[in-house]
């Protein structure tokens, strides 16, 4: 499905703050996996994203995705096999814009010319109304109006309005408050279920990292240094990970956020 | 009396419905797509001198779609320079500005001054279509207002499309158009080819109106252009992209009936240019002004209690 070898992305060449962010990384993605992954801050996870959804061209390697070599296809062009979300719920929507125009940007139907049709707004209403947060009744107000949680599933829902190959979660619930966070995390894995999509998701949650999905992806100073599925994984406890983490990097996982949550 | 209340009124609207349309391209280019479009001045001068010209050569109409044409070549140019050649939108202005202002006078002939006195223009064109009847002395009111309307229902029905969706987008969020799978780059182009092809609308128009070009006929319409659509923010700020369209005509008509009585009451002329830059500066810094405020005044107060101690 998705298969990214041998990528190298180095920022800053030939300054004292040059750093390699992806070193060498390869990592084949089965149709259907759902990929968590964790690592310490300035591991290379974001970084990763970024590369497979063509922020920046990878100075080394190619990325493939369902069979189409897409190493050197502009970020806008990807896009329509990927969806994506990020940290920052303001990032996914035009907060000058209604819910409606938004979600009709997402859908993209009709040519440039078309406008909202009848048939896409009853189907907006339809898909908001799943969100249960009242904002099918809100189709004309700003999106700027909403709170962050909102957004960020309005967000979640133009990702997935056209259902991408692969969807991309860069710590999408880390700005949200405990409980918002949790209902946009079982929406997410609502839509991905039902929807059959192929996912990858960043969390700074060593629980929920072996809780979600069927697969999880560790990584460290641009490189992946182990990868689980399966019964291994099933058996892992986040103690398990954190000393996995000690022997394979030799030193101790340090991510700001992840002391916040798991003691 | 009242005539020449009448007369300072129907001056300003015909004036502010023409510059109106310099005002609905800064609507476009400056409030949707959020570009501040620096080339507007070149642009306006362009419009002015290519629509006289083709109408001093004989053709009113096809002077129209020229001056048009110009500016959505002149627009083109702008937006091809910011977003393929890495030059920052506001430099890429100016640039294209300063360029055009050799390119206008080549085009009004190496003369920087084009008389139309004796030409055929939409507006003799209209005024004799309305002899002998009652409409008559209101024949530029008309052809501005019908310019007005055409791209008052252009707007609105065009933001409303889906390529004015991705346009507004640009403006909002360059991120998510990128996201819906739309290339910012063309949403930029085609709005500021279309923001431009108003801009030389509106310098034709007024050229034709007063029946001459010279080549400072555009000079500081950019920011004339902005003070009037920050004045008619004022008026009508949210809403139906229709109605704020409205609410910029509103505003270049505001803005040339306080000019106008300004006038009436012995301000020199030459003054056009200050009052407009003030009211730029007041509409965007007044806002901003009355956010740092409160920090302003406790500074103030905080310094004080020190001194106190």
């Amino acid at each position: 499905m998705l298969s990214v070898q041998n990528v190298t992305k180095i920022f800053g060449v030939g300054t004292p703050d040059e750093k390699k962010a992806l070193d060498n990384v390869s990592l084949e993605v089965n149709d259907g996996d759902f990929i968590s992954i964790i690592g310490a801050n300035g591991a290379g996870k974001s970084t990763l994203f970024n590369a497979i959804a063509g922020d920046f061209y990878t100075d080394d390697g190619k990325i493939v995705l369902g069979g189409q070599d897409i190493t050197f296809m502009p970020s806008h062009k990807r896009a329509k096999f990927i969806g994506r979300l990020f940290q920052d719920p303001m990032r996914g929507s035009a907060p000058g814009m209604s819910i409606e125009e938004n979600l009709a940007l997402a859908a993209g139907h009709g040519g440039w010319l078309s406008t909202v049709s009848k048939a896409d707004k009853k189907l907006f209403r339809e898909k908001l109304s799943l969100l249960d947060m009242g904002l099918e009744d809100r189709m004309q107000q700003p999106v700027g109006l909403l709170s962050g949680g909102q957004r960020q599933a309005l967000t979640l829902m133009m990702a997935t309005l056209n259902a991408p190959k692969i969807l991309l979660l860069d710590e999408h619930t880390a700005a949200l408050d405990p409980g918002t966070a949790e209902k946009v995390l079982s929406l997410t894995e609502d839509i991905i279920r039902e929807n059959r999509i192929t996912c990858l998701m960043i969390t700074h949650n060593m629980q929920s990292a072996l809780d979600l999905g069927t697969r999880t992806i560790m990584m460290d100073r641009g490189k992946i240094i182990f990868d689980t599925s399966g019964e291994e994984r099933k058996s892992l406890t986040v103690p398990d990970l954190l000393k996995k983490f000690r022997e394979l990097s030799g030193t101790e996982l340090d991510n700001d956020r992840m002391l916040l949550t798991d003691k | 009396m009242l005539e020449s209340v009448i007369g300072i009124g129907q001056t300003a609207l015909e004036l502010g419905l023409i510059s109106s349309l310099t005002v609905l391209a800064l609507f476009l280019s400056y409030t949707m797509l959020n570009v501040c479009d620096l080339s507007t001045d070149g642009c306006f001068t362009l419009g002015a001198a290519v629509g006289a010209t083709v109408a001093i050569s004989g053709h009113p109409y096809l002077s129209i779609l020229a001056a048009m044409g110009a500016g959505m070549l002149s627009g083109l140019i702008t937006a091809f320079l910011q977003t393929k050649c890495g030059i920052d939108s506001l430099l890429a202005g100016i640039i294209v500005n300063t360029g055009l202002y050799s390119v206008n006078i080549a085009v009004m002939g190496k003369s920087s001054l084009l008389n139309m006195n004796k030409t055929r223009t939409v507006f003799s064109e209209m005024k004799l279509l309305l002899k002998d009847t009652f409409l008559e002395k209101q024949y530029k009111l008309i052809v501005a207002v019908i310019a007005v309307a055409a791209v008052v229902i252009f707007l609105s029905v065009f933001l409303r499309t889906k390529l004015g969706l991705a346009i507004r987008a640009t403006g909002n969020n360059p991120d998510m158009v990128r996201s819906s799978s739309i290339n910012p780059v063309f949403t930029t182009i085609v709005g500021l080819c279309i923001s431009n092809a108003f801009t030389g609308l509106s310098g034709c128009l007024l050229a034709q109106s007063q029946r001459s070009v010279n080549i400072d006929i555009g000079t500081g319409m950019v920011t004339i252009a902005l003070a009037s659509l920050l004045i008619g923010r004022v008026f009508i700020g949210k809403g139906r992209i229709g109605l704020r369209a409205v609410g910029a005509v509103i505003g270049a008509f505001v803005f040339r009936l306080v000019y106008t009585i300004a006038l009436r009451l012995d301000m020199p002329a030459f003054m056009l240019k200050l009052v407009s830059s003030v009211i730029v500066i007041i509409a965007i810094a007044g806002p901003y002004l009355k956010k740092q405020f409160p920090i302003i005044k406790r500074r103030f107060m905080h310094r004080h209690a020190k001194e106190v101690d």
